[in-house]
């Protein structure tokens, strides 16, 4: 099995260069797009196969190539597995919607050649089992997406997200260099070895942060996400949706391979340390995506909150996982993998849909759209669906995921550790906080958006998007729903990965009455989404089908009621800044300094009144700037030694000369 | 014979509930008015309103679109399903495993979701600014319900809402102090998510403190009766929530007889006549908050069920 996914990378990167040649041609991404969806499509197929494979079986290759004598070391068990149907699910629908969405690149060639070796960099980084061929996969995919974000590199504010992007990349990488650096102490580069060896308890823990620090930066953990929310809106729109749907996945996959499978039995406080940085995360990156106006903006920021849930479900199995209760590590493990799967579905295709609206009316800022339901029904409706599903609302899947997170919550006072005790119950309100932020949030993207007026002329003149697109919108949108009412399907197919990183599974679900799940047992908690899902259909159409019949099925088009005093400029009505007015006033105060300034002209002027509103970013003010500054500061001052005249020079080599025979000699 | 009973029941409860909802609503309108001196509409009001409103045409906005249309059904759809699902007079609900008290909260919030929806679909400012409030309230009231729950499903040691129910009802449970917190948490939440008094007034739209009535100014018909009656749904499941949980005396079990589930359906009815006339009580006897200090109100609540959560993980027995 492992050789039809390293065929298939293979592919993938020969399609690279292909890119090139095909992008002066006019239907050149078609063709590029469509063999990228076949690769894909085959590959997800494959690794779906491998995951459902009774046997479970864990297949390895050594190739020549790499570091000579070495060689680099691939590896297909069950976690590679899942993470490969999540990259090639998310790659074949971003490829399908590219096939319409990318006849509209106005630069063809800085887009085609990268993005199928983008695709091979994220497949590589899971199949890798040497810490030498993992770096260098996860390197390539960076330095390819960051290609990819510099595509459009006319715009100023692009070139400065890619330069964040690429500082933050090689901070990330560096953090798991040092950590690989302290693993291979004794035990060398390859992944097998790491696993049987036995490395000391702070050894350990070290690498836990490093890890954090390195995968974090790439997921998106507050406070390493500044470079998430400028690099992942800059990229074209099918890009954005593997950046933030698939890649970020591919940091999970990092952190859950070295901290649950190559590091030995965990201690409690390393969750202490994942569930303190997940759990604000959570609550952070929404609240950010509730105060932006550019679409594709919200949406980054929206991943970092779906990061911070999936690394606190991480930080409870870690918390179980090293209290010996492996049966609700499962639980809060396959939650965590759960959400990596459903966020991967809905973030894409919200991405997607920003991207229709985006070549529908040039537009990403929010205050210029409305009313795009009746010019794009169909996009909005998958919007629609995406929308509630990434809020979390029953029967959507976005639910399922997080209801398991609060079983696997529930069941935590049973941990001893008393840090635990007390940061357990204020993560689960962060968590609480976060679901009920996301809900107002996408009720502001979407009413915003597809309700009301057009508020510009672009937004009166824009037109539903292609086939393709709608396509791989729609296909997502299925999935969405199908995750939500059969959960257990899902639940059960990730029970060898849970198995291979927590020892355990969940009880086995499908076999259930009526397709319920139960994660622990029935008196305890269970969940019916598709009862749920039939009920509400149920319910809805009985009493819309008794009224029309029994009652009144007329019905009149009228101007606007409006209290009596309808007014007919859209300017009148509420904006995404407007929107989210209480909200900022309720919290922003604090974690944004937020401030609102109005200035009222005197009584017999005319000019206009004003209301300016400050925001600041406080994590980037406290932390990334300060950074900046000393950095610029010292390379202002060490520029001088660029204008020496030769005498200085001279000294300048002779006193050197003379501290390091000094330091020779001593 | 028992899967019988089983649909039975439940089938009578999704009646119960629909059949009671309005009269509700009417008791507690009446209460007030006469705690006011008023005389007030009759009971049976709120029936006759919503009779009148389903056989009126639909008067639509020129660019309603057809989410708009939708949304009543969906919602009076997610809140007649999540009212379902809370036991009211007897806990052998058939489909009580289909959803636990997670799910009844998040499909209340769906419900809200699309309400939301709805008042932006017009595109006027009164729409606009009651969903603007409405998001700004619930992302208060849906953390401490959330709160609430943990709190008092790890004391029950289930979410499932009739085992909650079975539990509150024996006599494992004793004088707690984290359920007192719980219960004063749930109370707040119930009063902000049903628009009553100090959050919102149910009464008029014509105030600039208005929520719920401003994001529904646009409906009209049948859809503005299947909005009222999912709000009086709403009122009855909060108040069938607390009656079940709180006050769990006498609600009859999985496999009772008849001659108790009938005693237990009495019960509950003196249940909500009590619950309504404090609710009146309560509501004539306190005056209406500004916005911005509806948070503060909401975020004592959210306080108070963190605080109970945290006390069950510090303490088994508090």
């Amino acid at each position: 099995m492992i050789s039809v996914a390293l065929w298939s990378v293979a592919l993938l990167l020969s399609l690279a260069p292909v890119g090139i040649a095909l992008s002066t041609r006019p239907r050149g991404s078609i063709v590029l797009y469509g063999a990228c969806l076949a690769v894909t499509a085959t590959l997800c197929i494959a690794a779906l196969l491998h995951l459902f494979d009774p046997a479970h079986p864990v297949s390895s290759a050594t190739l020549p190539i790499g570091l000579p004598w070495l060689g680099a070391h691939f590896r297909l068990d069950a976690l590679s597995a899942f993470f490969l149907v999540v990259i090639n699910l998310g790659g074949a629908a971003a490829s399908l919607f590219a096939l319409g969405y990318g006849a509209h690149e106005e630069s063809p060639g800085r887009v085609l050649p990268f993005y199928p070796a983008y695709l091979a960099g994220m497949n590589t980084v899971v199949l890798t089992n040497d810490a030498f061929s993992f770096l260098v996969a996860w390197e390539f995919m960076s330095l390819t997406s960051w290609a990819l974000v510099v595509a459009h590199h006319r715009e100023a504010q692009n070139v400065r997200a890619g330069y964040v992007y690429l500082l933050m990349a090689s901070f990330g990488t560096l953090a798991l260099l040092l950590a690989f650096g302290l693993l291979a102490n004794g035990a060398g580069y390859d992944f097998d070895a790491i696993r049987a060896s036995h490395p000391s308890a702070a050894l350990a823990g070290m690498v836990v942060i490093l890890v954090l620090l390195g995968a974090g930066s790439k997921a998106g953990l507050v406070p390493l996400h500044a470079w998430l929310p400028l690099a992942h809106p800059a990229a074209p729109s099918h890009v954005s949706a593997l950046m933030s749907g698939v890649m970020t996945k591919v940091a999970v996959y990092g952190f859950v391979r070295i901290v649950f499978d190559l590091l030995p039995e965990p201690e409690w406080w390393w969750s202490m340390v994942v569930l303190l940085v997940g759990g604000p995360t959570a609550t952070l990156g929404v609240l950010y995506a509730l105060m932006q106006r550019d679409i594709k903006r919200v949406l980054a920021y929206s991943t970092i909150e779906n990061i911070g849930i999936i690394f606190t479900g991480l930080g409870l199995a870690l918390a179980f996982k090293a209290q010996g209760l492996d049966w609700v590590a499962a639980l809060a493990f396959t939650a965590a993998m759960l959400h990596v799967f459903n966020h991967a579905l809905f973030k894409s295709l919200l991405f997607f849909g920003a991207g229709a609206v985006l070549e529908a009316t040039g537009a990403r800022d929010m205050e210029k759209f409305g009313g795009l339901i009746h010019r794009m029904p169909r996009t909005a409706f998958a919007m629609l669906v995406g929308c509630v599903a990434i809020s979390a609302l029953p029967p959507f899947n976005g639910f399922v995921s997080e209801w398991l997170t609060f079983q696997a919550i529930l069941l935590s006072p049973q941990l001893p550790s008393w840090g635990l005790k007390l940061a357990i119950p204020a993560v689960g309100g962060l968590l609480a906080l976060a679901a009920a932020f996301a809900a107002a949030c996408f009720v502001k993207l979407y009413g915003i958006s597809f309700l009301g007026r057009p508020r510009s002329d672009v937004a009166a003149a824009a037109h539903e998007t292609d086939r393709f697109s709608l396509a791989a919108m729609f296909a997502l949108a299925a999935l969405c729903l199908v995750a939500g009412v059969l959960p257990g399907l899902f639940i059960d197919a990730l029970a060898p990965v849970s198995k291979a990183m927590v020892g355990n599974v969940m009880p086995h679900q499908t076999g259930l009455q009526w397709l319920t799940i139960v994660p622990i047992a029935e008196s305890r908690s269970s969940y019916n989404g598709l009862l749920v899902f039939l009920f509400v259909a149920l319910c809805g159409t009985a009493a819309a089908s008794a009224i029309h019949r029994l009652a009144s099925d007329r019905l009149r088009r009228a101007p606007a009621w409006d209290c009596g005093y309808p007014d007919p400029n859209p300017a009148i009505q509420y904006s995404a800044s407007s929107f989210s007015q209480p909200i900022r006033r309720v919290f922003g105060s604090v974690i944004f300094a937020a401030r609102e300034i109005g200035e009222m002209p005197p009584p017999s002027s005319r000019a206009p009144a004003r209301l300016t509103v400050e925001l600041h970013d406080l994590i980037w003010e406290a932390l990334y700037a300060p950074i900046a500054k000393a950095i610029s500061f010292a390379t202002e001052h060490i520029n001088v030694l660029q204008f020496l005249t030769i005498r200085r020079y001279l000294t300048l080599v002779f006193v050197a000369l003379i501290v390091l025979l000094l330091v020779v000699a001593l | 014979m028992n899967a019988l009973r089983d649909i039975l029941s439940q089938g009578v409860q999704m009646l119960l509930v629909l059949l009671l909802a309005p009269l509700l609503t009417g008791f507690v309108r009446k209460v007030k008015a006469r705690l006011l001196r008023r005389r007030g509409p009759p009971l049976l009001q709120p029936y006759r309103d919503l009779v009148r409103l389903m056989r009126k045409d639909v008067v639509l906005a020129d660019n309603a679109s057809w989410l708009f249309r939708v949304i009543p059904y969906l919602m009076f759809a997610g809140t007649w399903v999540a009212a379902c699902l809370v036991p009211t007079f007897g806990n052998g609900l058939l489909f009580s495993w289909s959803a636990d008290l997670i799910a009844i909260i998040a499909l209340l919030g769906s419900a809200r979701f699309f309400q939301a929806l709805a008042g932006m679909d017009v595109g006027t400012a009164f729409g606009g600014i009651g969903s603007s409030r409405e998001v700004m309230i619930a992302t208060l009231a849906e953390p401490a319900i959330l709160m609430t729950v943990f709190a008092v499903a790890m004391i029950a040691g289930s979410t499932q809402l009739s085992n909650v129910a079975e539990f509150m009802g024996s006599t494992a449970v004793g004088l707690r102090v984290s359920l007192g917190m719980a219960f004063v948490a749930l109370t707040i939440v119930a009063l902000a998510e049903n628009g009553r008094i100090p959050v919102d007034n149910p009464a008029t739209h014509l105030e600039l403190t208005m929520v719920h009535e401003a994001m529904v100014l646009e409906y009209s018909g049948r859809h503005l009766a299947l909005v009222d009656l999912s709000s009086q749904l709403k009122l009855l499941l909060y108040v069938s929530l607390i009656a079940c949980v709180f006050l769990p005396w006498g609600t009859a079990t999985a496999d009772a007889g008849v001659a108790t589930l009938a005693f237990g359906a009495l019960l509950f009815l003196g249940k909500l006549t009590v619950l309504g006339f404090l609710l009146a009580l309560f509501e004539t006897s306190i005056a209406k908050m500004r916005v911005f200090r509806i948070p503060e109100f909401l975020g004592a609540a959210l306080m108070l069920a963190l605080l109970a959560t945290l006390l069950r993980f510090v303490s088994g027995s508090l």
